[in-house]
């Protein structure tokens, strides 16, 4: 069981109806988590569309769940 | 302060968000240099179209600590990439209007070529891989995030 906080953005924050969360999790690596998210508020966006960071760094989906990291799904980006 | 803290801080400001309108003249000053025979800028302005739909206004939002992170590897490639002296970006967030100033890129060089090569190089990475997001608001009521997928991105 690892405790993480997850950041949502943009219409992923929407969905979510939260821009953070504290969660105790199970998932094995982020893409399991990505996964539950997904399932729990009905993401529109598939896996493929997104990146994720953690602690501030672009990540691999398959990395592991570190405890007390900070998680963020990154959406497709619209700057410019 | 010393030299090295001097540096330091330099060092990390070639890349920046600003909730406040982008104010030019600090940004071009700050790239003068007496090795530099050519200055190229760009700026993204924010338009009352897109995609065939009427825009009223935009709001950006950011992963700052990410955002900023990667907006300074972008400048510090382009510095690599390409023969230029020294090189800036600002990106806006928060509420813009029409015809707001979204993002400024500048670049300076001994010759011209490197400076517009670097400004594109900065501007279109800004857009591919910096965690920036656009909310924009139209003029029938709707709102929305863009996420565009990569073959629907239209240069702009």
């Amino acid at each position: 069981m690892a405790r993480v906080t997850v950041l949502y953005f943009a219409s992923l924050r929407d969905a979510a109806g939260v821009a953070s969360e504290c969660l105790e999790t199970e998932a094995p690596d982020l893409r399991t988590l990505y996964e539950s998210a997904r399932t729990r508020y009905g993401f529109a966006l598939p896996i493929d569309r997104l990146r994720v960071a953690v602690d501030g760094a672009f990540a691999k989906w398959g990395d592991p769940i570190r405890d007390g990291g900070e998680i963020a799904f990154i959406p497709p980006v619209s700057g410019g | 302060m010393n030299f090295r803290d001097a540096h330091d801080e330099r060092e990390m400001k070639k890349f920046a968000l600003s909730d406040n309108p982008i104010d030019i003249a600090p940004l071009r000053g700050a790239l003068l240099d007496a090795r530099a025979g050519a200055f190229a800028s760009f700026e993204g302005w924010v338009r009352d179209h897109n995609d065939g739909r009427a825009v009223r206004g935009l709001r950006y939002e950011a992963y700052a600590a990410l955002a900023e992170a990667e907006g300074e590897r972008i400048v510090d490639e382009a510095l690599a990439k390409f023969e230029i002296v020294d090189a800036r970006c600002v990106h806006r967030t928060g509420e813009l209007a029409i015809g707001e100033l979204a993002i400024w890129a500048g670049a300076s060089a001994a010759h011209r070529d490197a400076a517009f090569a670097a400004c594109r190089y900065i501007v279109d990475e800004v857009k591919l891989r910096v965690p920036i997001w656009k909310h924009e608001r139209y003029a029938d009521g709707a709102a929305g995030w863009l996420h565009p997928q990569p073959e629907q991105e239209k240069p702009t």
